[in-house]
């Protein structure tokens, strides 16, 4: 197998979207057993079929565009964080051999198509003509480009450790460790910035239900909603994907298994980890998210490189 | 460092990625019902009649965030240059980055006092205020 080969792009394309499709019924799911209560268990074996039904039903759903809105710009938006969140995966290194490209520059196109995916969310909040929507896309635009800035920064430290941009070159450096031992300042950062750009709980202000209805996606329905919702567990994926590459040694582990199963294996529970964040932890104030990110977080990265610098620099001589 | 992979295996995907979309967004509209109400053209805002549309002014903060987002993400790309080099560089290029670190936290803390990072109302502040004495 090599990188790149025509079984690989088309598998795993096909492999993300039916994770990401899956999610929705494991994130109920979960929530559901750590909040007592069953969640969707009627369909197939486990309720496994859920994800299948919602899909035809949401397929046969009317295709509304409001009169109000900007309409090309109103399909645009659903589009773009698909497309945004889909090629972000290219990057990825699932195996050895496994894997769209492999970039030179693979974390900088992650962080640049992790900030493309805001677009999404401004423009369908602005175009949708709509109070709470235009107020939900301000606080995302708000929100994103604030965690956006130390984000990047965050895996900064990984990048001095490894020194290369190259995420297969950034896995073999932690041979030795894994990258969430030396560098647990930029895991905690990056773990936060991750959660908060993707706009979900405690994060969720965007669309925090009790005061904007259901913020930037009030107007969408149907398959464009259906959009959104896939788009965020593609992002949640994509994020957990990106965690393991970076912290906790993607493929590498144990010759038991193989080293595809070692990076599922990681991916899933980081993900579960994100969902058990999601079902345990209580929104915080607006204002407190913003100078939440710029007066603890910021600092908190830009201390965390000089100490990696540092302490490298000192080692090496 | 030279390119590793050739490029087409992304144009193959991201062409894929386009179909997947574009099946998406058109088949609903092959398969959808269509229904019209009373209020089926009114923008849902929570069984209130809107008033005017959003094309409306909101508050500076917004715009001050963009800012400084343009800002320090200037700066943190220095800091990326910085991350790929810097045993190359050594202490000498330490010493710099530290004094650019230096000056940035300088900036933030300048912006702390004079309250661009407060998003807090003016009514938050004093109920607060109150509590904190």
């Amino acid at each position: 197998m090599t990188v790149g080969s025509p079984l690989n792009v088309f598998g795993i394309l096909f492999s993300v979207i039916t994770v990401s499709a899956l999610l929705i019924w494991v994130e109920r799911r979960l929530i559901g057993i750590w909040q007592d209560r069953l969640g969707p268990n009627r369909l197939g074996p486990l309720g496994l079929m859920q994800v299948a039904a919602d899909m035809i039903k949401i397929f046969f759903k009317e295709d509304w565009t409001p009169p109000f809105a900007d309409r090309p710009v109103f399909f645009i938006a659903p589009a773009i964080i698909m497309i945004a969140t889909l090629t972000g995966f290219v990057v990825i290194p699932f195996a050895p051999g496994i894997g769209v490209v492999d970039f030179n520059f693979g974390l900088l196109y992650f962080l640049a198509l992790s900030s493309l995916s805001v677009y999404s969310v401004v423009l369908a909040g602005y175009v949708s003509n709509n109070k709470y929507a235009l107020l939900g896309s301000l606080r995302a635009a708000a929100q994103t480009i604030s965690y956006e800035v130390f984000m990047g920064l965050s895996v900064m430290g990984v990048v001095m450790l490894a020194g290369s941009f190259n995420l297969r070159e950034i896995v073999e450096a932690q041979r030795d460790v894994w990258f969430c031992l030396p560098q647990i300042a930029g895991l905690v950062t990056f773990t936060i910035a991750a959660i908060a750009e993707m706009h979900r709980a405690p994060f969720d202000l965007p669309e925090g239900e009790q005061e904007l209805v259901a913020g930037f996606h009030m107007e969408y329905s149907g398959m464009k909603f259906g959009m959104f919702f896939v788009g965020e567990y593609l992002s949640v994926t994509l994020n957990a994907a990106m965690m393991v590459t970076l912290f906790f040694g993607g493929w590498l582990g144990p010759a038991f298994l193989p080293p595809l199963l070692w990076f599922m294996l990681k991916t899933s529970l980081v993900i579960i980890f994100f969902i058990l964040v999601r079902s345990a932890l209580p929104r915080p104030r607006y204002d407190q998210l913003m100078s939440f990110g710029w007066k603890v977080m910021l600092p908190v990265t830009l201390l965390n490189l000089l100490v990696t610098g540092a302490a490298v620099l000192s080692t090496q001589h | 460092m030279a390119q590793t992979t050739a490029l087409w295996p992304l144009i193959i995907y991201f062409a894929a990625v386009l179909v997947v979309v574009g099946v998406m967004l058109g088949l609903p509209n092959l398969l959808g019902q269509r229904s019209r109400g009373k209020a089926t053209v009114e923008p849902f805002e929570s069984g209130i009649v809107p008033v005017g549309d959003t094309k409306i002014r909101f508050s500076v903060q917004f715009y001050l965030i963009a800012i400084f987002f343009v800002i320090f993400d200037l700066e943190a790309v220095y800091l990326f240059a910085w991350a790929v080099a810097f045993r190359e560089s050594g202490w000498a290029g330490f010493i710099e980055i530290v004094v650019f670190i230096f000056v940035l936290i300088a900036a933030l803390a300048y912006l702390w006092l004079i309250g661009a990072l407060d998003w807090r109302t003016r009514r938050q502040r004093r109920v607060e205020s109150k509590i904190n004495n």
